[in-house]
């Protein structure tokens, strides 16, 4: 049953491999679904991963849909370098874009250069918040953070129905659960003519710079590597268990909630129940398969922006469910986990019959 | 104002039942020392692929449920494939299945959104059911949440009284040991996994056949993470998951409850309450360290090489 | 200096003229890639025989054993059984066979109870009631008192072990192979084991006896097959062999002698433990109770005893991975009981733990990022970012001056052996030049060459004025090192003697005298073997 041989060492090659072996095993099992669907497969890739390179408005959209998607991955990388499972960046960037959005709400009839930076700190502040209160959990409870950060996307989601819903929603608005939509000096402004990018990018670039220099060279990153590498060394080392939690969820939590900012005084313009096509999950994603570091995230944040456009052009000419990214999202997933194991171990071709080891563990090992 | 307390403690049995289902099924998974982060996945998956059938063919709510529970084993399977024959990390691994479940449910789903099934006709129990108050409660539920009762006693007599049930303790405790006692480590796991794909996939089922017969785009609504929680919660033991199924199960009728019962929170806060009440589930468990380490599969979520 | 296969000295006591064959094992060869492990293996058990395989850590004890007991498979070679030859492929095959194995970590699970334990590893179905008897009456018969509705996890090392011996005789095997057996007993418990041997020994059992203890092999084996490097050395009788003889065969040459200069300075107390107590919430942990000791400069202070007695929850609260409020812990004077592992290495405390990866290095780092583990505070980060160049230096510096064999400071951790990473932990923590070292079974699973270096560097280092504790399961290191020394058992310390003015046979009554109510069955027998 078991189907892998351990490598003598752990193979270079295959660590830059894996990604492209998982996004061509994806590409395959997706042409595969394009045909049970009765569609020409070739066609459908086309449009779900050409079509939205093909223009300069195209290539704008993808740039404001992995923005995001970067952003949030950048912060999440910091965490899952911990081995700190922080699967709530959907919901601590919602809560990021209620603490900014509640800005623009609040001075909806000012006007001033300070109304949009202020946004950007509470967009900050709040997702932080939202991070910081299952790190507390952990710190204190002994609450694992898989759990506690899911369920704070659920609380997250029904805080801004509520809100957009009730006290926040649009008088306006014909009843639809929406805000007011945000006036100019709540909104990001645009950064190249003809498209709908704005200023986030540079949020982003900057964030991107931060997180090199960080994690090459700081001694933070290095704790945070030893404590997701090896718990007990860290502890013998004095690194600070707790310090690690609050760090990582913080910060994952600080950059979601800007990216949640940046979406809703962006191209949403406002408060609605709609703000985050699952950006928080997906960056899960991104992360991963941007191995933790800056460049492959850039990569990756493209990559996922496309499956997202492309979802969107499939929909429109193909008439395919969006939830068909999804789909390729899981798969993708799966093949670059998969792929990875291939890092340390190989296929073992030989199918001779695996001994079972003496149960003889090391003491030297812990 | 009794019937009103009947009506929810009704309610309550039958809002639990998928829990008892998908809760169970982890559970068995977790002992052998696996975590699926998957079930809300499967769930969804057993939702469509249940409805769907009954919706296609006019079949029976069983046959639905039969073909939920297969279609949660095959995703479970995918699963299982992943972690136990290529040892990948089961965390991440079960993510993706929730993620590629949301979306494969969704994209199959698009074409019932509108559609319609018959439901369950409650059962009457001849004598039971005439008992005061928990007469109805307990005597007029449909078949399938006495369905699930039945699963919970098999799950925890096997645990329990039989050698198997020593067995996946044994394997969820030790694996390397178990398996230099020549025991197929990754089979019994596997085995475990597919029960617990089977159970997510009757629990989603449910839901969509007969809990609210019809299908709504991720209408399992974060239950699947929620009987994850549980299991933590039960310290891994079937009797504390059934007390902690029901609770939630109340939790969660309160909400359609509360303007009667003279709460006025708004609705979308009650319908988190939920959520809120698993976070505080899980804090107050992991208090306690010494029920937990003296319960707790001390392989869960680690790679196992033979 | 490997003795060639030609000088295999054979000196048998008697041949039994009646004693079959059981076991043999005709040139056995195995490889790990590159390691030869076993090469070109002979060896001969008769019925009723108490056989040792004599060697040290790396011999290829292990790799035979695995052999015989069907974990593994040669590469070449024969094993022939009553004779005949047969193919050993897995450990149910060598039970069938009748060959049993007694390990030397052992394979049980704690939450369950030592008949739920034994029910899963015997081939055959009896229930558990049956069971129950079963394991009482051999228990009683060989001397091995264990209560069979007990959770393992209760149970002390010494119980554990019978349980893994009962186990194996419920099988009735015709071949028992123990792997360090008396590593986690007493002195008197040893005696106890020798007797529950030499009876099955009597009855027609084989044993195969792994261990490293001379004196012990002398006592108990009739032959020793000795290893070396993979090979045979010798086919010797213990008997009419002397410690020295069978150390030669084992190690090439003498056993060491470690030079032990006078500590001219002032003997001032730099470390000091008063009244600690700790109770544990950890239902597999041991409580502290009122332990109280002094670490002095220029002296090796001893720690003797089984891991298992508190040592680890002890060793927790000393450096700070845990604090503690129920006692003092003072370093030069300045009560740090409060204060973390890193503020206390701040402060001058080094510290080395038993477990190599995962807690003294990391394992996929390289020596220079396992150099900043605990080292950073040697001037190799400013601002909070890493001078790589700088860190470079200091493991570089590590490697040379504590001949750790290892491509560079580029080499991970993990690709070390086991010496030459023991030897780099305890460098860098020595390169920091602490005041106080703290120090856990400083050899465990060290080669002997790097044992030797470890220890004299233990002994130099004292003599340059530090403090130094060191915690070992190994009697005869601490005999060796340690000026004075004490027993910690059941969570308490002893008295300290002065190492010169004791022996193993005190020290091996305090580990079985200080103990809990729980383990009164092990002190009737001591107390029983003394009489």
């Amino acid at each position: 049953m078991y189907l892998l041989e351990p490598r003598e060492k752990p193979s270079r090659v295959m660590k830059w491999l894996s990604p492209v072996i998982a996004l061509s095993a994806m590409l395959v099992v997706s042409s595969l679904l394009f045909l049970m669907l009765g569609l020409d497969p070739a066609r459908a890739l086309y449009i779900f991963f050409v079509e939205p390179l093909t223009s300069l408005y195209n290539l704008s959209e993808l740039t404001i849909k992995a923005s995001p998607l970067i952003l949030i991955a950048l912060g999440l990388a910091i965490g899952f370098r911990a081995k700190l499972f922080n699967i709530g960046a959907e919901g601590q960037l919602t809560i990021g874009a209620i603490f900014g959005g509640g800005i623009a709400i609040l001075f909806h009839d000012h006007t001033g250069w300070w109304i949009l930076p202020l946004m950007v700190v509470m967009g900050a502040i709040g997702g932080a918040f939202w991070g910081l209160i299952p790190a507390f959990l952990k710190t204190h409870f002994n609450a694992e953070e898989t759990l506690t950060t899911l369920m704070m996307n659920y609380v997250a989601l029904f805080v801004l129905l509520y809100l957009v819903n009730g006290p926040w929603r649009d008088p306006d608005g014909m009843n639809f659960p929406q805000s007011v939509m945000f006036n100019e000096s709540a909104t990001l402004p645009f950064v190249i003519e003809g498209t709908r990018v704005n200023a986030s990018i540079f949020i982003t670039f900057l964030a991107l710079v931060i997180f090199w220099i960080f994690i090459k060279k700081s001694m933070s990153a290095y704790k945070l590597e030893v404590s997701g590498q090896a718990p007990m060394a860290a502890k013998y080392a004095g690194f600070s268990s707790k310090k690690a939690v609050w760090l990582s969820l913080g910060l994952s939590g600080f950059m979601a909630g800007i990216a949640g900012l940046c979406e809703v005084a962006g191209p949403i313009g406002q408060l609605n129940p709609n703000i985050s096509p699952g950006y928080g999950y997906a960056a899960i994603i991104v992360a991963y398969l941007g191995r933790l570091n800056p460049i492959g995230i850039v990569l990756s944040g493209f990559l996922m922006a496309l499956l997202y456009l492309g979802g969107e052009m499939a929909q429109m000419e193909l008439q395919l469910s969006v939830a068909i990214t999804g789909i390729f999202q899981g798969l993708l997933l799966f093949f670059l986990l998969a792929s990875d194991v291939l890092i340390e171990k190989r296929y073992r071709f030989a199918k001779k019959k695996l001994k079972p080891r003496m149960s003889e563990t090391d003491p030297t090992v812990a | 104002m009794s019937i009103e307390v009947t009506a929810i403690l009704a309610g309550t049995i039958a809002a639990a039942t998928p829990l008892v289902f998908a809760g169970l099924g982890e559970l068995v998974a977790e002992r052998t020392g696996v975590i699926n982060l998957g079930v809300e996945g499967m769930m969804l998956v057993g939702a469509i692929a249940g409805f769907a059938f009954a919706a296609q063919y006019e079949a029976s709510v069983a046959s639905a449920l039969l073909v939920g529970a297969l279609a949660g084993m095959l995703m479970s399977l995918i699963f299982a494939f992943f972690t136990l024959s290529l040892s990948t990390n089961q965390s991440a691994c079960g993510l993706a299945l929730t993620i590629f479940g949301i979306g494969i449910s969704a994209f199959i789903g698009q074409n019932y959104v509108s559609t319609a099934l018959p439901g369950l006709q409650n059962l009457n129990i001849p004598v039971l059911s005439d008992i005061p108050l928990i007469g109805p409660i307990l005597f007029q539920q449909n078949y399938v949440v006495y369905l699930s009762i039945l699963a919970f006693i098999f799950v925890w007599w096997v645990l329990a009284k039989t050698h198997l049930g020593l067995l996946l303790k044994a394997v969820g405790e030790a694996p390397e040991s178990a398996h230099a006692m020549g025991y197929n480590v990754l089979g019994i796991r596997y085995c475990a996994v597919l029960f617990g794909g089977a159970m997510a996939g009757i629990g989603g089922a449910f839901l969509s056949t007969v809990y609210t017969p019809m299908w709504i785009e991720n209408m399992v609504a974060g239950r699947g993470w929620i009987a994850i929680a549980l299991v933590v919660f039960a310290a891994w033991k079937p009797a504390r998951l059934m007390l902690g199924a029901y609770l939630f199960g109340g939790v969660t009728i309160l909400q359609f409850h509360a303007q009667t019962l003279g709460l006025s929170i708004p609705n979308e806060l009650l319908s988190a309450l939920p959520y809120v009440a698993t976070i505080v589930v899980l804090v107050v468990i992991s208090r306690d360290k010494k029920l937990l380490k003296l319960n707790f599969p001390a392989s869960l979520g680690k790679t196992f090489t033979p | 200096m490997n003795t060639p296969n030609s000088h295999i000295t054979k000196i048998m006591h008697r041949e039994p003229q009646q004693a079959s064959t059981r076991l043999e094992l005709i040139n056995i060869c195995k490889s790990y890639n590159l390691l030869r492990a076993n090469d070109q293996i002979h060896l001969k058990v008769h019925a009723g025989q108490i056989h040792a395989i004599l060697g040290e850590n790396g011999a290829g004890k292990s790799t035979l054993m695995k052999i015989i007991y069907g974990a593994t498979k040669a590469d070449e070679g024969q094993i022939l059984w009553n004779g005949k030859e047969v193919k050993i492929d897995s450990p149910s095959t060598a039970r069938k066979l009748g060959i049993g194995m007694v390990y030397q970590h052992f394979s049980l699970f704690e939450t369950l109870t030592v008949a739920e334990n034994i029910q899963l590893g015997l081939d055959e179905k009896i229930d558990i009631k049956t069971l129950n008897e079963k394991i009482i009456a051999v228990s009683e018969q060989y001397g091995l008192p264990v209560d069979p509705r007990r959770e393992v996890y209760s149970l002390s090392v010494g119980e554990r072990q019978r349980v893994e011996i009962i186990r194996c005789l419920l099988q009735s095997p015709s071949l028992i192979i123990l792997d360090e057996p008396t590593s986690v007993l007493t002195p008197q418990a040893v005696q106890q084991l020798f007797k529950t041997l030499k009876l099955l020994a009597s009855q027609g059992v084989s044993i195969l006896y792994i261990s490293h203890k001379l004196h012990e092999i002398k006592e108990l084996c009739d032959e020793a097959t000795i290893l070396r490097n993979g090979k045979v050395t010798g086919h010797v009788s213990p008997e009419e062999n002397s410690t020295s003889d069978l150390a030669r065969l084992m190690i090439g040459r003498e056993l060491p002698m470690y030079i032990h200069d006078e500590y001219l300075g002032e003997k001032q107390v730099l470390f000091k433990v008063s009244s600690l107590n700790q109770p544990t919430d950890d239902p597999f942990g041991v409580a502290l109770e009122n332990i109280s000791l002094n670490l002095k400069a220029g002296e090796i202070f001893g720690i003797a005893g089984i891991s298992g007695n508190g040592q680890a929850e002890l060793l927790s609260l000393i450096s700070g991975e845990k604090i503690t409020t129920n006692g003092s812990i003072y370093l030069e004077g300045q009560n740090v009981g409060k204060i973390s592992a890193g503020a206390r290495r701040d402060l001058g405390l080094g510290f080395v733990p038993e477990e190599r990866l995962g807690r003294g290095a990391v394992p996929n780092m390289t020596l220079s990022e396992n150099a900043l583990l605990t080292a950073f505070r040697q001037s190799l980060t400013k601002f909070g970012l890493i001078n790589f160049e700088k860190t470079k230096l200091f493991a570089e510096k590590c490697i040379e001056k504590f001949s750790v064999k290892a491509s560079g400071a580029q080499a991970e951790a993990r690709s070390l052996s086991g010496g030459n990473l023991q030897k780099f932990i305890v460098g860098r923590e020595i390169l920091q030049q602490p005041k106080v070292l703290i120090i856990s079974q400083p050899t465990w699973g060290v080669d002997v060459g790097a044992s030797m270096f470890i220890r004299q560097t233990l002994i130099d280092l004292s003599r340059q004025g530090v403090a130094i504790l060191v915690i070992s399961e190994e009697l005869e290191e601490l005999f060796e090192i340690s000026d004075y020394i004490c027993v910690l058992a059941a969570g308490k310390l002893s008295e300290p003697m002065q190492t010169r003015s004791t022996n193993a046979e005190q020290i091996g009554l305090l580990m079985s005298g200080i103990t809990s109510v729980a383990h009164t069955v092990d002190l009737a027998h001591s107390q029983q073997v003394q009489a």
